[in-house]
Parts: structure tokens; sequence; C-alpha cells
């Protein structure tokens, strides 16, 4: 909770700076003495890490700027001279591209904690948007840094996601040639995709801060989603919570490490080992993993246009998510049947991840040929990126809003400190009853 | 409810377990054990020389390698590296193997085109001096260029290897012209040209290359049996090497990495623990 | 601490503990992450040296027969010029006339050349004023004159007239053989 500043310069120069720029004192009363919820669990060691991450791409990514040349002729020849002949050039292209991955698993398991514990719920619905705004610039900047390399996915890639643009009514075409500044994605394209790509992640840093902001207006939200009510709910964010975040970085770190140095190629694809040449599609267009889910619901429809919409629907159903929810509890921890359709709706979004990456008439039980629905076989991908979309705009438009409504919720506690401790304090100085329940 | 989920879970990966099949699915690459596989691997010297001649000999003729210079050759961790010569440029075995041929460059008094025997700082001559004169000599098919072939192929050196050793007579009812080979390893569809049972069109596809490598093709220096398989290992790690030089140095760095990570997690563990002590949470 | 209230948060840095031992392990933890942002922080400040294929091009070989006596041929080396000069014995006995006269940049003739090769000067060819290239053989020294400034070097290359403050620069050479010789 913002409250009270308990900063005291100490030294002279601190009390000057502290009367023209009280920069100190926001550190310290962000970072150093900020009232944190003391029974904050791993899942909330994820905003740390992606604040690490944020810190990571844009450090090897300015460094990389300094090697790679964003014209067609020698944007694919300058990431190989980074590879080879760049000193640890190897080692920071890994970092930057790896880091990327890294980065949306982070911040999947961020949204999902989210979700989860019902951060997005008031007070925290402006929190929640800029997030969602957060997640919009990264995917906007990791597409537009995949097609740098100007490999075969690279480019083509680049083609379907622009031509996406033409299925929009009156404006589409000129919106794509606007982007292509062409008619085609070409030199044009490349080179502001460059540039936007240099941009937009101190755009995201600059919504990080308010995000980070609007966070301690109101103060962390905690595994029980109740309020904090006095200071015995809380402890210093340092040492309590820089020690723990620290030590979730350097685990984080390690599960970077195995994918830069031992798999550095296990997230992309070999395709893009090769030159792009527009005459040439490959056999199998896929985008990065983290936008595997979005491009199953877009292949869903039938229709061009209908698919475009569905996929930013799907992005804009996160931003109005705090008013679809009416649950008077925050936290599915005391949600039981909450808990259950977001367990589901998790499965829905791993199953539409593995739907992007297939043909949509492969068959999902092979050598199962059941009966054709209306365009393609049951058993087909395609009909699978139907029910799991299905589910997935079910889940934020009918299930959450009708449960609020309906469900029996768990009685949560009183406080984050009712003695109902899982973790009692080493030296005794309260009763300790039965563990809360821990979800 | 979590017995529920998982079974949810385990209902749905059941869904998702199957590949995609299709008729034309190429042969899985041969299972081969390299030197330089797995987190401590190391590439064998002798046999970067080794595929590094095949390359010269056979390869070069129609496939370029355009990210590679002679002076790559003599760099740690490449066939001919001498720590005598840290600075590949004066490794003279090196700017010997690159006085072999001949590069076009400008006479600095006349501005005439010469030819000029080449040096460590030369890229790999070309064969070809664009793609429609690459595509004319082949028969139209483009020979791809074969600097990051192990990286751009599903399968990786594996799958070289597989392909260059398992060309197999082409089956009866499959109609290639004579600028096709069959190879079960190539990823194709023969379902047009297949004239035999429906449901058994043959694995693989049409590969415009002819096999490339016959025993006794390259005589190797270091007495090593000339056979096609041996040719296939060597130049596949050779070309292995030559889309990744850095690996080695990449997998000695992370050694060390994770080593440190680990103990730096440890410390912080303790770390945190000690100050996590007197708090109930 | 027996009389705080249930539920309580004591002071983590309660008196009670040995303090030493308590902070080793915090000291050690930060000691290990400062210790990780440097090892991070050299591959990020290396990459900016010069990179594989620039070292390639970093030293050149050069054929001397290609010179007339009493002229230079200028090449390019690490994107600057390099005067390479074959004296004639006029312009030798001169430049060692005139080792110990008042210069701005003392050097005897015989430090500017390999020993035994007197007629041979190798230089870049950058006048160490601003960067300008002397042009051969003008001011009174039958040297090199600068013309953006006026500086006048010797048959030496060392500064006689004019405002550089340093002869011109002896760059890294070695003679592979008498006809050959390695820049760099």
């Amino acid at each position: 909770m913002s409250g009270h500043s308990t900063y005291e310069p100490k030294t002279g120069f601190e009390r000057w700076l502290d009367m023209r720029l009280p920069i100190v004192r926001l550190a310290y009363d962000s970072v150093v003495a900020f009232p944190t919820p003391k029974n904050l669990n791993y899942w909330w060691t994820f905003g740390g890490i992606l604040a690490f991450c944020l810190g990571i791409q844009i450090v090897t990514g300015i460094v990389l700027a300094m090697h790679y040349v964003p014209h067609v002729d020698y944007a694919f020849n300058s990431v190989e001279r980074i590879m080879r002949d760049v000193n640890y050039g190897w080692l920071i292209r890994n970092v930057h591209a790896n880091g990327a991955s890294m980065f949306f698993i982070a911040v999947y398991i961020h949204m999902f904690r989210g979700l989860y514990y019902g951060s997005y719920k008031a007070p925290r619905e402006v929190l929640w948007i800029l997030g969602c705004v957060i997640y919009l610039l990264m995917m906007a900047t990791a597409f537009m840094g995949y097609v740098l390399p100007w490999g075969q996915m690279s480019f083509h890639g680049a083609v379907v996601i622009t031509n996406l643009f033409g299925a929009l009514p009156v404006v589409g075409p000129s919106i794509t040639t606007w982007l292509w500044g062409g008619f085609a994605v070409d030199d044009p394209t490349l080179n502001r995709f460059f540039s936007l790509h240099y941009l937009l992640p101190f755009m995201i840093a600059g919504v990080v801060g308010l995000h980070i902001w609007a966070l301690h207006v109101p103060g962390n939200n905690n595994p029980t989603g109740v309020n904090v009510k006095s200071a015995e709910d809380t402890v210093p964010f340092h040492p309590y919570y820089t020690v723990k975040d620290g030590f979730a970085i350097s685990v984080f770190l390690l599960m970077f490490a195995v994918f830069v140095f031992y798999l550095p190629d296990a997230l992309g694809h070999s395709d893009n080992s090769i030159k792009a040449n527009p005459l040439v599609t490959p056999t199998h267009i896929v985008p990065e993993w983290y936008f595997l889910p979005f491009y199953a619901i877009l292949r869903a429809l039938p229709d061009k246009l209908m698919g475009v919409l569905a996929m930013f629907g799907a992005i804009a159903s996160l931003f109005v998510l705090p008013w679809l929810d009416t649950s008077k509890v925050r936290s599915m921890r005391y949600r039981p049947t909450a808990k259950l359709y977001f367990f589901i709706f998790i499965l829905a979004c791993i199953a539409l991840g593995f739907c992007g990456a297939k043909l949509p008439d492969d068959q999902v039980i092979p050598g199962f040929t059941s009966f054709q629905l209306m365009d393609a076989d049951l058993n087909s991908f395609v009909w699978l990126s139907r029910i799991a979309a299905l589910y997935y705009f079910a889940y934020f438009w009918v299930i959450t809003p009708l449960l609020g409504l309906t469900e029996t919720p768990l009685p949560a506690p009183e406080s984050i400190s009712s003695p109902v401790l899982s973790h009692p304090a080493t030296t005794p100085t309260g009763a300790v009853a039965s563990p809360e329940k821990r979800g | 409810m979590l017995r529920k989920g998982l079974a949810l879970a385990a209902l749905g990966l059941a869904f998702l377990a199957g590949p995609a099949l299709a008729s034309t699915h190429p042969k899985e690459p041969k299972d081969v054990h390299w030197s330089f596989e797995g987190p401590l691997g190391k590439f064998d010297k002798a046999q970067l020389q080794r595929g590094y001649k095949v390359y010269r000999e056979v390869c070069s003729a129609c496939h370029a390698m355009e990210q590679m210079s002679f002076r790559n050759l003599g760099q740690k961790g490449g066939p001919f590296y001498d720590p005598k010569y840290p600075n590949p440029n004066d490794n003279p075995y090196v700017k010997s193997l690159a006085k072999d041929i001949q590069v076009k460059d400008i006479d600095q008094d006349t501005g005439d085109v010469i030819q000029r025997p080449g040096i460590a700082a030369d890229k790999f001559p070309a064969p070809f001096p664009n793609e429609p004169a690459a595509r004319a000599s082949n028969g139209g098919a483009l020979p791809p260029d074969l600097s990051l072939i192990a990286k751009a192929r599903e399968g990786g050196p594996a799958y070289v290897y597989s392909l260059l050793t398992g060309y197999q007579n082409s089956p009866a009812g499959l109609t290639l012209t004579p600028a096709q080979h069959y190879n079960p390893y190539f990823p194709g569809d023969l379902t047009s040209a297949w004239h035999g049972a429906a449901h058994h069109v043959p694995q693989g596809g049409a590969i415009g290359m002819p096999p490339p490598l016959a025993p006794g093709k390259v005589t190797f220096d270091d007495g090593k049996p000339s056979t096609i398989d041996q040719q296939g290992k060597d130049v596949a790690a050779f070309l292995a090497w030559a889309a990744e030089p850095k690996m080695e140095e990449r997998k000695e760095f992370g050694l060390g990495a994770m080593i440190y990570l680990l103990i730096f997690s440890g410390l912080l563990w303790v770390s945190y623990r000690k100050i996590w002590k007197n708090i109930g949470h | 601490m027996a009389d705080t209230v249930a539920g309580a948060n004591p002071d983590p840095h309660a008196s009670g503990d040995d303090p030493n031992r308590r902070d080793f392990i915090h000291i050690a933890a930060s000691v290990a992450a400062v210790g990780a942002v440097g090892a991070l922080a050299w591959p990020l400040i290396d990459q900016m040296n010069p990179a594989g294929d620039t070292l390639a091009l970093a030293s050149i070989e050069f054929d001397l027969s290609k010179v007339v006596e009493g002229q230079q041929v200028v090449v390019k080396w690490r994107g600057k010029p390099l005067f390479v000069r074959y004296r004639t014995a006029k312009e030798i006995e001169a430049a060692i006339k005139d080792d110990h006269a008042d210069m701005r940049d003392p050097a005897t003739d015989e430090s500017r050349h390999k020993p035994g090769k007197a007629q041979w000067l190798i230089l870049i060819g950058t006048c160490t004023h601003l960067g300008c290239v002397p042009t051969f053989g003008g001011g009174d020294y039958g040297g090199w004159f600068c013309p953006c400034h006026g500086s006048v070097y010797d048959t030496a290359g060392r500064i006689r007239k004019g405002p550089a403050p340093l002869n011109l620069v002896l760059p890294d050479y070695t003679f592979l053989s008498d006809s050959k010789v390695k820049v760099g």
C-alpha cells in the first residue's frame, strides 16, 4: 500500500539531492521499504524476472544493432558475421533470440498467475490493462524482430501477417501497401521493421514504469486474494523479496542457459537458416511458438476476415476481463469450480498452441477418418482448433461472468496473518493451527 | 479436483500424440554417433580435415559455401588450427590451401580485372557466378549453398549423412526423368510419378543431385578407408562445423556458466532461507 | 522475542545472532552477483573490438619489386594509406646528415628503417597534425609536403616544418624476404 515515505536521507549530499530531485526517495520507497504481503509465493517472482528479461533484451539488442545491417542484400550475411566473426557475437545473438522465448514463457506464467489469483480485479484494473498493452507491444516487437534475420521463415512469416490486414474491408489493401512501403514485403519493409523493433522496447520500458506505478498504488495482490489489513501482513521489499526474486531469477537463468548454450536452435525453425527467397514458399510456414495459439485461432475460422477478427478478439478479451468477472472472491484458491474451468482453459491454450503448428487437415488421431463436418473431417486439427477456440472465448464471455454469480466459494481467511500459516515462523511467536490449504 | 484436471490433461495429450502421417514422409535419418554431439561434444579434427577434402574435391564443383573463408579453416576449433599460429591468417597450411585457387581482383595499377592466387582472407570460391548460371549447369536445379545446410535441414548432420549414403535404385513403378534421382531420405511427394499400388507410394522424393560419393573417390591423407559411408560421415561433420564453427566454444562457455549459476543459485537459496527464517508466511 | 504479538514479524537484523556469521552468506551472494555481472560485461565490451573479418585484413603482404627506385607506392592498409618508398642513396645521405639537426620529434635515420634495409622506408601516410595525406616529394627536404596546413617532412619522414607534432608513424612490419614485406 503506498503510504507515508519513511526515507531518511543520511548524508549531506542525500539531503541536498532529496530537496531538488527526490529520486533516491522514490527508489527507496519503491524497492526497499515498500510494504509487500509476506505470503507471496513463487508465481509472484515473474514480475522481477520479466523486468530482468527486458533489460537483457535491450542490452543485447543494442549491441547486436552495432553489427546488423537492415538491408535485404546484407541482413542475412550480417547475422552470420555476428555468429562467426564478431567477438562473442554467437553468445549475444543466442541470448537475444532465446531471450525472446524466455520473455514470453515468463509473461505467460505472469498472466496465468494474474488470472488465477484475480489480480486483474478492482482496484487493479488499470494495472491489468497496462499489462495487456505491454503484451501487445511485446508481440509486435517479437514479430518484427523475427523478420530481421531475413531467413525463409522471417520473410514468409512477414508476408502472411502483413497480408492479414488486407482482410479489413475497404481500407485493407491500402493499409497493407502502407505497411509494406511497396507492393510486397521487401527492403522498405525490412528497414522500417528494424527502426520500429529498436523503438518499441523503450516504449515497453515506459509502460512497465506505469505498470509498476499502478501496482504500487494498491500494493501487490497475494495468494489469498485478501487485502492487506495492517503492517503485520507485510514485510519490506528489501531484503525479503530482493533475495527471493534474485533466487528466482538465478533459477530462471539456469533454464535460459540450457537453451543458449546447449539448445540454441531448438525453439526456432531450420528454414530460417535459409536466405529469404520470395519465389519459394516453405512447405510449412509456422510462426514462433509464442504466437501459435493465436495462429490456430486465426486459421480456425474459414473466412479470412472472421479469422482476423477472432485473433484480435482473443487478445481484446483480455482487456475487458476485469468487467467480465462477477465473482466477489479474488483468488481461485477459494473458488474450486472456477479453478477447474481455469485448468481446462490452460489445456485449451496449450491445445491451440499445438494446433497452430500443424497443418489444418492433418489428423489428430492418426489413421482414423471420421465424418466430414462442414469443410473438414472431424478428426482434424482445424476442428480441434475450433473446439479449443470456442472454449477460449466461452471462458471469458460465458463461464467467467456466470461462475461469479452461481458458484459457492470456500471461506477466505480474515487476513494474511491470521493464525493459519503454511510456513510458521521457526521462532514460535504464535499458535500454529491447521495449515492453510495451499493452492 | 486436481485428479479431474490430470485426467483431462491425459485425454488431451492422447489427442495430440500422433504425428501428421502423410504417405510421403521421408525416411527418418539414420542414427549416427557424432563426436560433437551432447553437452561435452567436440569436433574430431582429423574428421574435419577429411570432410574438407571431400567438400573441396567432390561437392565444391557445384555447391558454394559463401559464408566460409580460408582463414576459418585455421581458427580455433577448425580443421587446420595450429596453436603456433593463433591468427589464422598466418597459418602456412591455410595460406597454401588458399593459394591453390584463383580469385578475381583488380590490378591496382591498370584497373583491369585479373586473377590472382587466393590469400587466407579470401572466401571459398563459388562454382557459379550467379543463380541462373548454377541452374543452367544443373538441369534447372539449384545446388544449395552448404555453409548452413547442417542447420537448415530437419535432422541436421544426420540428415546430410543419410541423404548422401542413402541413394537407392528407383523402385519399379516410379517414373523419373534422367535429371531426377530417387532418395528415400529426401523430402518430397512422389504420388504424381508413382504408378504402383495407391497406398504404397515410396517414401522420400526425387532429388536433382545424382549420387555424389563413390568408393575411393577421395583419398584420405590419414589412410582411413575411403568408403561412401566414411566420406558421408566426414563431410557431414565438416558441414556441421561449417554451420557453427563456434560450437565447441559455446559448449565450453556453457559448462562454466551452468556451474556458476548452480553455485550462485545455491548461495541465493541459503541467503533467502536465512532472511526469511523468522517470518511466518 | 517472547513478548511479540502473534503473527508479528521479528526484525531480521535483531541482535542475538553473531552478525559476522549471519551476514557472510549475504555478502557471498552479493559478490557472486557482481561476479556474474562482470563476467557478462566482458563479452558485451569485447564485441566492439575488431571482428574476425576485420582482423583478417589487418596484415598485408607487399611485393617490393613493384616499387621503382626514387619513387613510392601507396597501398591501403587497415583503412589508411601506407607509403612504401624506395629511397635513392642521395635521399638516405641527406636524411642521415640531419640526424642531429634541431627538430620537433628527434629521431635518427637508423631508427626509421629496418637494419640493412635503409633504402626501404615504410610509413603510414597520414599527417600527424590532422590526418591529411601528404604529397610525395614536396617541401624543402624532398620528403613529403602536407597541403592542408603546410607540414614538411624530410626523406626519413621526420617533421621539419609546419604544425604537425610527430614524425610520420612507422607501422609494424617484417621482411619475409628481400622483395616481400609483411605489414601488420
